[in-house]
């Protein structure tokens, strides 16, 4: 019985302690930027944010986020949870599909990019759809005074592609795109 | 393209097995090989510490009772540091102590490799817990189902009364296979974006002049271990969809192979042991074509996104996105969630609650199944445990004494399937069934109607598995869940376990019968068609009732 107990502690300094240590020493070193969470910084050098870490965007000169029911508070992280028949979550999209038809006169319904007004898994997805982005040009345009083109050539500067062309879906950094706008305005 | 980026995964995890699953066959055959070289000394060290110098071979019950005491002391030591974390070192974020009932949830959960989680990473576990609590139960949980494998395969396929000594078993998983993979992984996941640090959560402003707080910690190193002790519980609430946890499809790639490469390549160790690969492939068979099969469903299922808005009128030609992360898309949402429940990791990259109807039956029926893959090594055994079935059922059909490796299966042996094959469903359904006649177990549905039952029969289907994935909506942070889960969990993991170390250990005593014209093949095409279709049969006759009246009857009402 000692002999196991001995094995037991020896495991848990070992694994629990030794480990994980190590590993962050290795991690300081080798990789110290994304050690310490990916932070993209402003032209003064203070963080604006993660690049991996969505932000809450809600000024209609923005281009906006997913839906997080969390509002991007990323002291915690998760989402409502709701099943395909849930009525809240039916009655959430009805009213996106309002206001965004409200934003966008004569917008059809099939013409919405659904990762726009869905939850997204964490809460804090930091992306969108290129076609969301380009979805949300026109109101952007009109907000900042900034000309279409140029948006889209932000659009094109921040997506990024498939991992190794293969893995995953092409997607835009809204965080990237909107730091984009901010320079620009300035 | 979705299919190409799944095909070209499972690709690449045929080409693992071969050399993965040699390896293992070398580490645990106690034979002289070039691994010693590089690992003997350490393990020399660990030996000489816990004064285990010699280690003599053990019958089945000793090796049972010395694998529950090693993991009943790991739950002494890890509940009481769960209980003070408030006043133990590396907690800057300030967390409390844990409360009794959540602390025994937590702690069984990750000794028995189940890791579910009634808890949030963020605002439930201080760095020291994550560390010296959940990474090392990762570690010594996988190492524990490893050597009750590697016991189990030496039952079948040696003669003599011992199944091994499991304390070598034990430090050799760790030595040999998972800390060395674990460093590399750690190391390579940074490198691609995984925090790993101890600084306490950073501060900063927004572009809209909000304060942003992000939590971070030593993830990387625990995202490591995570998977390949097909552990599952994350760092963070939201587990492997936080982009903290997984910041791209590529880390996402890696980390199904890694939760998905020991399960599998435990087959081919199981055929080297054998003496015969043939009898390697056949269990890998089986399983693939099971997983083949429900990874098409849900893909598929997900790929036309949900009924429900697609009546509203919404394009569905993203599929349905509502809790999936952009980076992922369908593809490969779809198939981790279908590898995390294979193998019974419970890691997510997308929430489980919001599948669609026929979706959710993917993950739900692999947990319920319990052995495509499987967890570190009890997957191996629930599919061996299968195939005694299988030529036991043929057996009667023929009329002659069963055999599996040259070894008659007598009732001794079938009793002892029985009790394990009869506890999965029965701590599944029965807490179910008690659940929706109190008020403590209706009152946690978020997610009324059918979809609620769902909810409640996943979590117990997954405690039951050790898989520790959930339907997040569940209010499951209570007394009556953490009680009841953590009892499901307890059994789900033990009770086989130990049922099974015993028939091996009374399989391993039999005299070989020599190979005859007339003994039933368990080494071709047709004993994959049967073994399939016994784990189908019996799989359904016990649960497809409860499965139609959760996810089929869903899918009926918004068809």
């Amino acid at each position: 019985m000692l002999k196991i107990m001995r094995l037991a502690l020896l495991m848990i300094v070992v694994c629990g302690i030794a480990y994980p240590l190590l590993m962050t020493g290795l991690a300081q070193i080798m990789f110290p930027d994304q050690a310490n969470g990916s932070l993209i910084k402003t032209k003064d050098g203070r963080a604006a944010g993660s690049e991996l870490i969505g932000q809450n965007f809600q000024s209609p000169k923005y281009f906006h986020g997913r839906i997080s029911s969390i509002n991007y508070d990323a002291s915690a992280s998760g989402s409502n949870n709701y099943g395909p028949t849930n009525k809240e979550m039916l009655k959430r999209t009805q009213e996106s599909i309002k206001m965004l038809k409200k934003e966008n006169p004569g917008l059809k319904t099939k013409n919405i990019p659904v990762d726009l007004i869905t939850n997204s898994a964490s809460g804090l997805d930091p992306d969108i759809s290129v076609q969301a982005a380009k979805f949300q040009v026109p109101r952007v345009s009109q907000e900042t005074g900034i000309d279409k083109s140029t948006l889209m050539t932000f659009i094109h500067e921040t997506t990024k592609g498939r991992s190794l062309g293969l893995f995953g879906e092409p997607r835009v950094n809204v965080l990237e795109l909107n730091m984009k706008l901010q320079n620009y305005e300035k | 393209m979705g299919v190409w980026q799944i095909a070209v995964v499972i690709i690449l995890l045929l080409l693992i097995i071969k050399p993965l699953g040699s390896y293992i066959y070398h580490v645990f055959s106690n034979q002289p090989n070039k691994t010693d070289k590089i690992f003997a000394p350490i393990e020399k060290v660990i030996y000489a510490i816990c004064g285990m110098k010699k280690r003599a071979p053990m019958t089945w019950k000793k090796y049972a009772v010395s694998l529950l005491l090693t993991n009943i002391i790991f739950v002494a030591v890890g509940y009481m540091i769960l209980r003070i974390q408030q006043i133990l070192p590396l907690n800057p974020n300030g967390i409390s102590g844990m409360n009794p009932t959540l602390s025994f949830n937590t702690i069984i959960s990750f000794m028995t490799n189940t890791n579910l989680q009634h808890y949030s990473g963020e605002t439930g576990l201080s760095y020291f817990s994550q560390m010296a609590v959940i990474m090392m139960m990762m570690f010594t949980s996988a190492a524990t189902g490893l050597a009750a494998a590697i016991a189990f395969i030496r039952g079948v396929t040696s003669k003599g009364k011992t199944i091994g000594n499991f304390f070598e078993d034990f430090v050799k998983g760790h030595t040999r296979l998972l800390m060395p993979m674990s460093v590399i992984l750690t190391i390579i996941l940074v490198g691609l974006k995984v925090p790993q640090t101890l600084e306490p959560s950073i501060k900063v402003t927004t572009l809209e002049g909000a304060k942003q707080v992000i939590a971070i910690g030593p993830v990387a190193a625990l995202e490591a271990i995570k998977h390949l002790g097909t552990n599952g519980g994350g760092f963070f609430g939201a587990n492997s969809a936080h982009p903290f946890e997984n910041p791209s499809p590529l880390t996402n790639v890696i980390e199904i192979l890694a939760m998905w490469s020991i399960p599998a390549s435990l087959t081919y160790t199981y055929g080297r042991f054998a003496k015969r690969q043939k009898q390697g492939w056949v269990i890998f068979g089986a399983m693939g074509i099971l997983f083949a099969a429900f990874l098409a469903l849900i893909f598929i299922s997900e790929s036309h996104g949900n009924p429900a808005l697609t009546a509203m009128g919404l394009n569905h030609s993203q599929g349905s996105m509502e809790g999936k992360e952009e980076r992922f898309g369908i593809a490969q949402s779809a198939l981790f969630s279908t590898v995390t429940t294979a193998a019974t990791t419970g890691s997510v990259d997308n929430m489980h609650d919001t599948l669609t109807p026929l979706g959710e039956i993917t993950p739900l029926s692999l947990m319920m199944l319990n052995t495509v893959f499987g967890g570190d090594g009890v997957g191996l055994i629930n599919m061996l445990m299968y195939a005694i079935i299988a030529v036991f059922i043929c057996g009667l059909m023929v009329g002659r004494t069963p055999e599996f490796l040259g070894r008659k299966i007598e009732p001794k042996e079938m009793k002892l399937i029985t009790v394990a094959l009869l506890v999965h469903p029965l701590i599944i359904l029965a807490p179910t069934a008690v659940s929706f006649l109190t008020e403590l177990g209706k009152g946690a549905i978020s997610n009324p109607g059918f979809h609620g039952i769902t909810q409640v029969l996943y979590e117990f289907t997954s405690s039951a598995a050790n898989n520790g994935s959930g339907f997040e909506g569940l209010g499951d942070n209570t007394a009556f869940w953490n009680i009841s889960t953590g009892l499901v969990m307890l059994f789900g993991r033990y009770i086989s376990i130990i049922a099974l170390l015993a028939a091996a250990g009374s399989l391993a005593r039999k005299q070989p019968v020599p190979e005859t014209i007339g003994t039933f093949r368990t080494d071709n095409l047709l004993f994959t068609g049967i073994l399939t279709g016994i784990v189908l049969i019996v799989g359904a006759l016990t649960f497809f009732p409860v499965i139609a009246l959760g996810p089929i009857a869903e899918y009926l009402s918004i068809r």
